[in-house]
C-alpha cells in the first residue's frame, strides 16, 4: 500500500549513517553518553555484585567473579558476531566502515574472550580443584581465541588496505562456520565440567536458575560490558576513519 | 582443468617438488614420539591414534605455500586468471592435486607407522579409513589458507596461524574415530561426522577460495 515507498527510505537513510562523515558525526556526539553510561552502568553493576550481595552458600565469595565472568563471555562472541556481520556487509555493500568497525572488534573481541577464560580459570581453582579442564566451553573458547589472533594477523600482514579488509572478511565468515562447527565437535568430544546456561532470558520470564540477589547486578553488569564494547568499537573505529584520512592526506601531500 | 591438475602432481612428484618430504616428515614425527614419551608398549598404544592424526596433519601443513606460492611469484596464477578457468575451478584442481600428493600417501603410510606405536592392524586399517576421509578436508581448507596468504611475503607462519583452528573439527573426529575404534566401541558416527566436514568444505570453500584469488589477482 502507501508504505511502500516508506521502507527504501528508511533504508537509504540507515545506510546514510554509515557514510564515513556522517558515521564521524553521530558517533562523534553519542559517543561521550555511551562511554558515560558504560562507566555509570560498569560502576554500580561491579559496586552492586561485588559489596552488596551475599556469599553463596556453598561457593563462597567466589560466586562473585560471575559479574566479571558472564558479561566479559558474553561479549567475546558477540564481539565475533559483529565482525561477521561487518564483513558481510563490507563483501555486499562496500560500507567501509563496516569493516574498519569489524577491524576494531577484534581486538576488544580478544580481550574480552581473554577475561572470560583467565576469571574462569582463577574461579575453577578453588571450585573444581584446577585451573584448566578440557571442558567443551573452555576448549570452544580457547578456539574463538585462536580466531580472533588469526584475523588481527591476516590484518595486519597485508599492505593494501582495501585488499586486507576483502581477505580478512573472507576469512571472518569462513571462520564463523568454522567456528561453530568447533563449537559442536567439542561437545562431540568430550562431555564437560563447566555448568550449562544459567542466564535465560528467552519469552520475557527468566528461569528460576538463579536468584534475583545475584541476577539483577549481573544483569546491570551485561548492560554495562554492552555499552563498554560499543564505546570501545567507536573509539576504534573513528580511529580507523581518522587514520585512513590521514593517510590520504599524507598522499595528497606527497604529489604535490 | 584437468591438465593443470596433472600439471601439479608432475610438478610436485619431480624432484625438489616435495613429494617424499610430507611422508619423511609424518616418519620422522612418528620416530620422536617414543624418544620424548618413552618406550612403554602399552602407553604408546593408547596415544597412537591421536600422534598418527596430529603428525599426518602437521605433515600435510608443511606443503601448503606450495600450492599456490611458486605459481603466484612466477606468474603462471596471472595466466590462469586471464584464462577462461574461472578461480574455483584452479583452487578444486589445485586442491585435489595436493590431497593426491600428501593425504593419500600419508594415509596410506599411516597404518605402517602406527605398526611402530604398537597399534594393532584393525585399528590400522580404521586409521587408515578416517584419514582417507578426512584428508581431502585438510588440503581444502589448506589451499583456501594458501589464497588468503598469497600476496603475503614469508606467509608461512601466517598460514599456519590461519590455518590450523581451522583442522579443529577434523582433527577431533578424525582422531575420536580412532580412539573409539581402538577401544571396540562403535566409530561410525564419527566415521560419518568426518566426512560430512570433508564434503562441507568441498561445497563451500571453492567459492570462498575464489573470491579470494580474485582478490589477490586483481
Amino acid at each position: 500500500m502507501n508504505n511502500r515507498p516508506i521502507a527504501p527510505r528508511f533504508w537509504d537513510r540507515f545506510w546514510r549513517l554509515a557514510n564515513p562523515k556522517v558515521f564521524m558525526g553521530w558517533s562523534g556526539r553519542l559517543l561521550p553518553w555511551i562511554a558515560a553510561a558504560a562507566a555509570l552502568s560498569l560502576c554500580t553493576g561491579l559496586t552492586w555484585g561485588y559489596f552488596l550481595t551475599p556469599d553463596d552458600m556453598r561457593q563462597g565469595s567466589t560466586v562473585k567473579i560471575i559479574y566479571l565472568h558472564v558479561p566479559a563471555a558474553l561479549m567475546a562472541i558477540n564481539g565475533y558476531l559483529l565482525m561477521f556481520v561487518g564483513a558481510l556487509v563490507w563483501l555486499i555493500r562496500r560500507q567501509h566502515v563496516s569493516v574498519l568497525a569489524a577491524k576494531a572488534a577484534a581486538p576488544v573481541g580478544m580481550v574480552m574472550t581473554l577475561i572470560a577464560l583467565a576469571t574462569g580459570a582463577i574461579w575453577g581453582q578453588p571450585m573444581w580443584g584446577t585451573y584448566w579442564v578440557w571442558d567443551p566451553r573452555l576448549t570452544s573458547f580457547l578456539i574463538l581465541f585462536l580466531f580472533y589472533v588469526g584475523y588481527i594477523a591476516l590484518w595486519a600482514a597485508i599492505e593494501d588496505e582495501d585488499t586486507a579488509a576483502d581477505l580478512t572478511s573472507v576469512l571472518a565468515i569462513v571462520g564463523a562456520v568454522f567456528a561453530m562447527l568447533s563449537r559442536y565437535a567439542v561437545l562431540f568430544w568430550n562431555q564437560g565440567l563447566h555448568q550449562g546456561t544459567t542466564v535465560t532470558v528467552a519469552d520475557g520470564a527468566k528461569q528460576e536458575n538463579i536468584s534475583n540477589v545475584f541476577f539483577q547486578p549481573l544483569l546491570l553488569s551485561m548492560a554495562g560490558f554492552g555499552l563498554l564494547f560499543l564505546t570501545l568499537l567507536l573509539v576504534g573505529t573513528r580511529m580507523e576513519v581518522r587514520s585512513r584520512r590521514l593517510k590520504v592526506l599524507q598522499a595528497r601531500e606527497r604529489m604535490e | 582443468m584437468i591438465q593443470l591438475f596433472l600439471r601439479d602432481i608432475g610438478l610436485s612428484v619431480r624432484s625438489g617438488g616435495g613429494f617424499g618430504l610430507a611422508l619423511i616428515f609424518f616418519l620422522i614425527v612418528v620416530t620422536l614420539i617414543p624418544f620424548a614419551l618413552g618406550p612403554d608398549q602399552a602407553a604408546l598404544a593408547v596415544i597412537a591414534p591421536g600422534v598418527l592424526w596430529l603428525g599426518a596433519l602437521l605433515a600435510c601443513l608443511l606443503s601448503l605455500d606450495r600450492i599456490f606460492g611458486l605459481d603466484y611469484e612466477d606468474g603462471t596464477l596471472d595466466l590462469l586468471a586471464t584464462s577462461p578457468l574461472p578461480p574455483e575451478a584452479v583452487y578444486i584442481a589445485k586442491a585435489a592435486a595436493h590431497w593426491l600428493t600428501t593425504g593419500l600417501p600419508l594415509s596410506l603410510a599411516a597404518p605402517v607407522l602406527g605398526v611402530l606405536l604398537n597399534l594393532n592392524f584393525e585399528t590400522g586399517k580404521i586409521l587408515c579409513l578416517s584419514l582417507l576421509l578426512g584428508t581431502p578436508a585438510l588440503s581444502l581448507i589448506g589451499a583456501f589458507g594458501a589464497s588468503l596468504t598469497l600476496g603475503v611475503k614469508r606467509g608461512g607462519l601466517l598460514l599456519s596461524l590461519l590455518v590450523l583452528p581451522l583442522y579443529v573439527p577434523s582433527l577431533i573426529f578424525g582422531a575420536q574415530a580412532v580412539r573409539l575404534a581402538a577401544q571396540g566401541l562403535a566409530y561410525d558416527v564419527a566415521l560419518v561426522l568426518l566426512s560430512a566436514i570433508s564434503l562441507g568444505a568441498a561445497a563451500i570453500l571453492p567459492l570462498a577460495s575464489g573470491a579470494a584469488l580474485r582478490i589477490n589477482l586483481r
